[in-house]
Parts: structure tokens; C-alpha cells; sequence
């Protein structure tokens, strides 16, 4: 049950959050995180927020995606 | 008693004829004078004609991009190209729910009164029927259109052949976006509109630019692949598509993510699936291309020798995947 | 803040080759997902057409849809046409026939079924129209329990009447016990729905890595996917049985705490049955008494408990297939009694699950 897109906030109205998700906008409950601001990519499942997207742990697993695919030889 | 609205009466005798003097003819026909016979009879026409019926439910009755009048000219103009037929003529037969406002009968009789002459459609015949409350929603519109099939023209369906490539004329899945963020219930507003539209002129373009091109389908309910898997199966071939080359919009990807639905699968009103001999291809999608309803077309695929799946996908990945029919209405997931 | 891409087809293609030299090292490998997303997508991307031969993508009771009680849905199907309930679900529930009929059906029998993509939405559809009764059919795992939660409290705090849930949430980990409880196990390893680890965190799946299997916690974007395969089978090769978290841009160790006491404040586990598996363990969510006002299967007297919410067709090897023990064609109903259209289980009900998939690709024509 995992059907989640990441949905930037637009803005915040007390414990909604109207997002878009390209060009779609929608409204999401953020009762269920703290912290959340504008400018956040936050997950939606079912017109809830469930966790903000980190960018900064995003580029540390591609990073090291990268650098293992680097260094990786013929048989790794 | 309240006048902004449509009433029983107007379903027959007097009523009727208000109904048409005060709005439908103003509306469809804008200066017409003539003798309201039971049929339309018109000039016979040289070599063969092409000849549509087509019927439309859509809800809301207006949308991001258009309304059910829009759609419902272009729909039968669009069944007319794309048997490369120069459409001609169009009957009009309206299901009118009891209660529907005249102003929204307007509208919607001027948008479509405005595709037909932009194609330059004669209106010839219809019908006005109106129905209880609840037994049709807001209205239904049904057509039959006529068209002159130029000499040497034979498109159909049957004509792909392994090594025909498959185009789209435009970017995918934009009117089914529109309509479904128009449904209360999906909890979602798009900025997609309908990309609903008459393609008799942008087929004409084609064809001088393609005149080999075999096969002409508009992608309607079922999006691009309910069309595909009928060329595939009507050719006893198969067609294999390349996941990187559609054309799919941000907006519509991001409504497809949110509610988990295949863009493959979401219904379009102005973009066709051609099959053009490979050679022509390149000249095929230029011809869209310069063309202000074909910005954005593609070539998407290949017709291949019949395999055990009609419709393929090479994946992102570079795997191979069936696509498959869509089963009836499209319904939002969450798992 | 931007999205970074995990749909690099660059780095996908060495990822690919990365998991082709080190399926050269380990034998036959048989790895489950246990999440209906995980099995769409893997779909979606054709990956088994791309994986080496001795890797086996096993798909297991991830889609809580599928693994709903045939009897839940009939139950459903009785209140909407026997007592003119209007019946608020998600899309995915509509076409899953119970072991009588499915919604869809129901609805062109005069059934009020109303498709919603939030429990929000339920709430606002019985304020809108409060002469009408409302059942909402709260499904899903962990990742949509936090969310009936907080509807249901909205309900109960408003004091709203004409509105009930009929629960059928299922939870992961005593399902993944289950599953490899026994001696004959061969899954060698798991990929681990994203989104429910997005809430119960990485803590419940330790177990896994004490019993020796090997897990991964995975995205849903193709790079996600593939580091999940690759993953596997690196601690497959290198027989290090650990619990990994291969999606930490949104799984954070602890999970998400205040999701967790959302729905542990409104719901408590209970033992629950899984279609064509049977009875688990504390694998199921019911409200607690504090709520039970809000209980539809209190209010209009079904009983999740009953032993008749666990009968099954004796025809289903469901539990088998799940299992990853045999084969969808080594079960006697499979392409006879069973097939994509009159499902028996799960692994049928699911456009992608095991059957289905077995049915739609490698039936021959």
C-alpha cells in the first residue's frame, strides 16, 4: 500500500498543506509531521503527508550509487 | 416560473419550437432561413464518402479546455480524418436533461456550431429530445458525420506491416487529466486542458508530407494503447513502443503518479496514432510538427511480426513489457 | 530543495550489469517483495526480462487490497444493497470480486459507491449529505492506518453519526514471521515496502537479519529498485544478513513516531485473516472500545473475527504460492477456477501478482 508521491508544499494553512505535484496541486494533512515548510517536498499517501523528502540523504545514495558503479570492476 | 432552464414541454409541439427558435438555431445555425423538413437531402457526391455515427456522455459537460459540444464536433470530424475523409457534413441529435440550464445549451451549441466551421462542416440534420430529471446527465450529444474520401486514399486499420513505424501526433493523456481533476472525489486540480480538437486539417498536412502513411486512429477513451492493440490486432502484427519517446507531459505524469494510472491508458481528444512506412517517418512527424495541432509529435514505435502480446513496451530500463487493454473507466489506486 | 533523479538509464545499465557479475557468484536466488507498488513497478520497468536467470523475483502479500477477506468485501457488498448504505473505497477495491460478487457489480445492481483518494474525502462526503449512512472501507497497511486514523478521530471529536469504518488495515512484519516460519523456507531474501518503513521506521525487520535473511528497505524509482536486487544479492553472496535502508531520502531509522501513536492511540492489534493465507497473528488493526461508535462491523453486526472471514476456497494455494513454494501453475485451480477475471486469492486478485502475471506472460497463446 505504498502508492506515495512527493509533493512540493506551495502553502501552508494551519494543518494543510496545498502542494503541487507538476502542475497538479492538491491539499494535504501535515498533522503527521513537524516542521514542515514552504518549499519542502513532502510524501502524500491518501491526502496525508507522511514524511518530507530529505534532498541532502537523496544526493549521499546517488553519490555513493556513483561511487560504487566507479569503482566497481569487472567482477565486483 | 423559472425561464433559464430547460423543461419538459421543450421536448415537443410548441415547446420545442421555442426551444429551437430561441436557442438552437440562433446558436448552430446563426442565419439560417429555410423549410424545417423531416431530412436533409444533399448533392451526391463524386467517387466515395465516409460515413460516422458517434455519441457523447462526457461529465462535467464543461471542462478545463472545452466542453461536450467541443468534443462532440471534433470527435466526428476526427472519425472522418482519419479515414482521410474531408468532412463534409454533421447531424446533431440532442438527449436533453429537464432541469439543464439554456445558458449552458448555449455555450455548448456555439463551441461545436464554432469547430464545424473552422472545418467547414455543414450542420444539415438533428434532433431535440428532452428527458426526465436523472436520465441523462445534463445532456447527450449524438452525431453522424459525412466526409469525400479523396481518390487513392485507403487508410485503415489492417494496413501495418513489420517495419512501419508508429507516431503520435502530440503529447499523451491531457484531456483525460482535465476531465478527472474536474471529479470532486480525486481531491486533485490540474493545470492540464484538454487537448481536444478537430485534426482534419493537421491529417491533410500529413498526408501531403506522408502520402504512404497506412493507417490513421484517434486515441480516445482508452488512451493511446486501446488504439494501438486494435491496428496491431486489425494488421495480425504487433507494435512495440519505446518507453523514452513518448511524449507525455510533466502535468500529466505528475497526475498519473498521484492517482496510478499508465499515460498509455488516459484518454486524449486531439491526438491521433499513425502508421507510416519507416522511409517516411522522418517527413511524417515533421509535417505534425509544423503544424499548430501536431507540436509535439513523435515517432513512439515500430510495427514488428505478430508476437504473443499485440501492444509492447521497451521500459526505461530496457525491458520489454506488454501493454495492456485498459478494462473500462480508469480507477485512481493507492496501492 | 529539488527532486534528485534515481531514473538515470546510465547508471540503471551498470547497476544491471553489477547485478549480473554478482548473480555469477551465488546460485539460484529467490527474493521477495512484499509490497504492491514494488510489484507494479517491477512490472512496469519489464525487470525480470532483464535479470539473470537464476534471480527470482518472488511477489508476496504486499497488496492489502488482494489479501482482504473475500468476506470483507461481501460484507460490503450486503450493506450497500441490503441496508442502502452508501460505500466510500478506494479505486482499487471496486473490481475485487468478494467470494460472492465485487462492488463494481453491486454498483450497477443499484449500490451507492463512492471513489475516494483520501479518508478526508469521507469525512466531507457524510457532512455534505447527512441524511445518508456512510461506510468508509478503510484498507491498507501501516503507510494508510495513520490516515483512517485521523479521519476517524475528526469523526469521532465532531460528533459525526452518519458515518462508520469497516477496518480491514493489515500490518507487515507478523505477515513476514509468518512467512518465514518454517523449516522449508527458500525466499533468500526480501525487498521491503518503502512507504510502510517510511512509518515503522527500519527496528521491526530486525528479526529478519537475526533468522539469517538478508532486506532491504526499497524506493519505488527505478534506481531504487535495481540498488534493492543488487543489494540482496551482495549480502546473499557475501552471507551477511542485515536490514538495510536503501530509501533513507525518506525512511528515517525511527520511522515516523507521531504516525505510529496515531494509529496505536485509535486502533489495537489483533489477530486477522488473509486471503488465501489465512489466520495471522496480531497481523490485523481494530478500533479500540474508547472509539467503537465508530466501528461499522460493531454497528452493523459483522464480525471480522468469525472463522467465516478466514474461509477460504479449499481449491486456493494462495498460501503456498505467497510462499514462494510452488509454481502458480502447480496449483489445481490456476486457468480453471481461478483466473484473472473470477480470482480465488490474492496472488489472481492482483493485476501483478504472482497467478496474474503467470497468467497474462508466460501462459502460451
Amino acid at each position: 500500500m505504498c502508492l506515495a508521491v512527493p509533493a512540493k508544499v506551495v502553502s501552508i494553512d494551519g494543518t494543510t498543506a496545498h502542494v503541487d505535484m507538476m502542475g497538479n496541486s492538491s491539499a494535504a494533512d501535515i498533522s503527521l509531521l513537524e516542521n514542515v515548510r514552504v518549499g519542502d517536498y513532502i510524501l502524500v499517501h491518501v491526502g496525508f503527508a507522511i514524511q518530507k523528502y530529505d534532498e541532502t540523504e537523496a544526493l549521499l545514495t546517488l553519490s555513493l550509487i556513483e561511487e560504487m558503479l566507479g569503482k566497481a570492476g569487472p567482477v565486483s | 416560473m423559472n425561464n433559464s432552464l430547460v423543461r419538459l414541454a421543450h421536448g415537443s409541439g410548441s415547446g420545442l419550437q421555442q426551444l429551437l427558435h430561441e436557442i438552437i438555431f440562433p446558436v448552430l445555425l446563426p442565419g439560417w432561413q429555410g423549410i424545417l423538413e423531416d431530412a436533409a437531402v444533399l448533392d451526391s457526391v463524386p467517387g466515395r464518402f465516409a460515413f460516422t455515427s458517434d455519441s457523447f456522455v462526457v461529465w462535467p459537460l464543461e471542462f478545463n479546455g472545452g466542453n461536450i459540444g467541443k468534443l462532440a464536433a471534433c470527435g466526428t470530424i476526427n472519425d472522418l480524418a482519419m479515414m482521410g475523409a474531408l468532412p463534409r457534413y454533421m447531424s446533431v441529435s440532442l438527449i436533453l436533461e429537464e432541469g439543464l440550464e439554456k445558458s449552458l445549451l448555449s455555450r455548448v451549441l456555439a463551441s461545436l456550431r464554432i469547430v464545424c466551421q473552422e472545418s467547414r462542416v455543414r450542420i444539415v440534420c438533428g434532433d431535440t429530445k428532452v428527458v426526465d430529471k436523472g436520465k441523462a446527465d445534463g445532456m447527450f450529444i449524438s452525431t453522424s458525420g459525412i466526409g469525400i474520401v479523396p481518390q487513392g486514399r485507403n487508410l485503415s486499420a489492417g494496413n501495418a506491416r513489420p517495419g512501419d513505424a508508429v507516431l503520435v501526433s502530440g503529447p499523451i493523456g491531457l484531456h483525460g487529466i482535465a476531465i478527472l481533476s474536474q471529479r470532486k472525489g480525486l481531491g486533485f486540480a490540474s493545470e492540464a486542458l484538454s487537448d481536444c480538437a478537430a485534426l482534419d486539417s493537421l491529417v491533410e498536412a500529413l498526408l501531403e508530407k506522408a502520402p504512404g502513411t497506412k493507417a490513421l486512429r484517434d486515441a480516445t477513451r482508452g488512451g493511446c494503447a486501446a488504439v494501438m492493440h486494435e491496428m496491431a490486432n486489425s494488421s495480425k502484427a504487433s507494435i512495440i513502443l519505446d518507453e523514452t519517446k513518448l511524449p507525455v507531459p510533466d502535468v500529466v505524469k505528475g497526475a498519473c503518479a498521484y492517482l496510478g494510472l499508465d499515460p498509455l491508458h488516459v484518454a486524449n481528444e486531439g491526438r491521433f496514432i499513425a502508421i507510416v512506412p519507416a522511409g517516411q517517418a522522418d517527413a511524417a512527424v515533421f509535417a505534425c510538427n509544423t503544424h499548430p495541432k501536431g507540436k509535439g509529435a513523435a515517432r513512439i514505435g515500430t510495427v514488428v511480426e505478430r508476437q504473443r502480446f499485440p501492444l509492447l513496451l521497451k521500459t526505461i530500463i530496457g525491458g520489454t513489457r506488454p501493454v495492456e487493454m485498459p478494462s473500462g473507466e480508469l480507477l485512481p489506486r493507492i496501492c | 530543495m529539488n527532486l534528485v533523479n534515481f531514473n538515470d538509464t546510465g547508471i540503471a545499465e551498470k547497476l544491471l550489469n553489477e547485478i549480473h557479475a554478482c548473480a555469477g557468484l551465488t546460485g539460484p536466488v529467490k527474493i521477495m517483495e512484499v509490497c504492491g507498488t514494488h510489484t507494479m513497478e517491477i512490472g512496469r520497468l519489464g525487470l525480470r526480462s532483464l535479470l539473470p536467470e537464476n534471480i527470482e523475483l518472488v511477489s508476496g502479500p504486499g497488496c492489502p487490497v488482494c489479501v482482504t477477506p473475500g468476506a470483507y468485501i461481501d460484507a460490503a457488498v450486503e450493506l450497500a444493497l441490503g441496508k442502502r448504505i452508501h460505500i466510500i473505497t478506494y479505486g482499487d477495491m471496486v473490481r475485487v470480486p468478494g467470494n460472492e460478487a465485487s462492488l463494481e457489480e453491486a454498483k450497477t445492481k443499484g449500490a451507492e459507491i463512492h471513489i475516494v483518494t483520501s479518508p478526508l474525502q469521507a469525512i466531507y462526503l457524510a457532512r455534505q449529505n447527512p441524511e445518508d449512512a456512510f461506510v468508509f472501507l478503510a484498507v491498507g497497511f501501516e503507510t494508510t492506518a495513520p490516515a483512517t486514523a485521523k479521519a476517524l478521530i475528526a469523526a469521532y471529536e465532531t460528533n459525526m453519526d452518519n458515518l462508520t469504518f469497516f477496518l480491514s488495515h493489515r500490518i507487515v512484519p507478523p505477515a513476514l514471521a509468518a512467512l518465514i516460519d518454517g523449516k522449508d523456507l527458500d525466499i533468500s531474501g526480501f525487498m521491503l515496502p518503502g512507504h510502510v518503513s517510511a512509518i515503522i521506521g527500519e527496528a521491526p525487520y530486525q528479526f529478519l537479519a537475526d533468522r539469517g535473511i538478508p532486506s532491504v528497505i526499497t524506493g519505488f524509482e527505478p534506481i531504487d529498485i535495481l540498488m534493492g536486487v543488487l543489494d540482496l544479492c551482495v549480502m546473499i553472496r557475501e552471507g551477511s544478513p542485515k536490514v538495510v535502508n536503501a530509501y533513507p531520502r525518506i525512511v528515517r531509522k525511527e520511522g515516523n513516531p507521531l504516525a505510529v501513536a496515531a494509529y496505536e492511540k485509535m486502533f489495537e492489534p489483533v489477530d486477522a485473516a488473509w486471503r488465501g493465507i489465512g489466520m495471522i497473528p496480531r497481523s490485523g488493526l481494530d478500533i479500540r472500545d474508547a472509539f467503537r461508535r465508530y466501528d461499522a462491523a460493531k454497528k452493523y453486526g459483522m464480525s471480522m473475527a468469525s472463522p467465516e472471514m478466514a474461509r477460504q476456497p479449499a481449491q486456493c494455494c494462495c498460501g503456498a504460492v505467497l510462499k514462494g513454494k510452488i509454481k502458480p501453475n502447480a496449483c489445481p485451480s490456476f486457468g480453471a477456477a481461478c483466473t484473472p477475471r473470477s480470482p480465488l486469492g490474492p496472488c489472481m486478485v492482483s493485476s501483478e501478482g504472482s497467478c496474474a502475471a503467470y497468467f497474462k506472460y508466460e501462459m502460451t497463446a
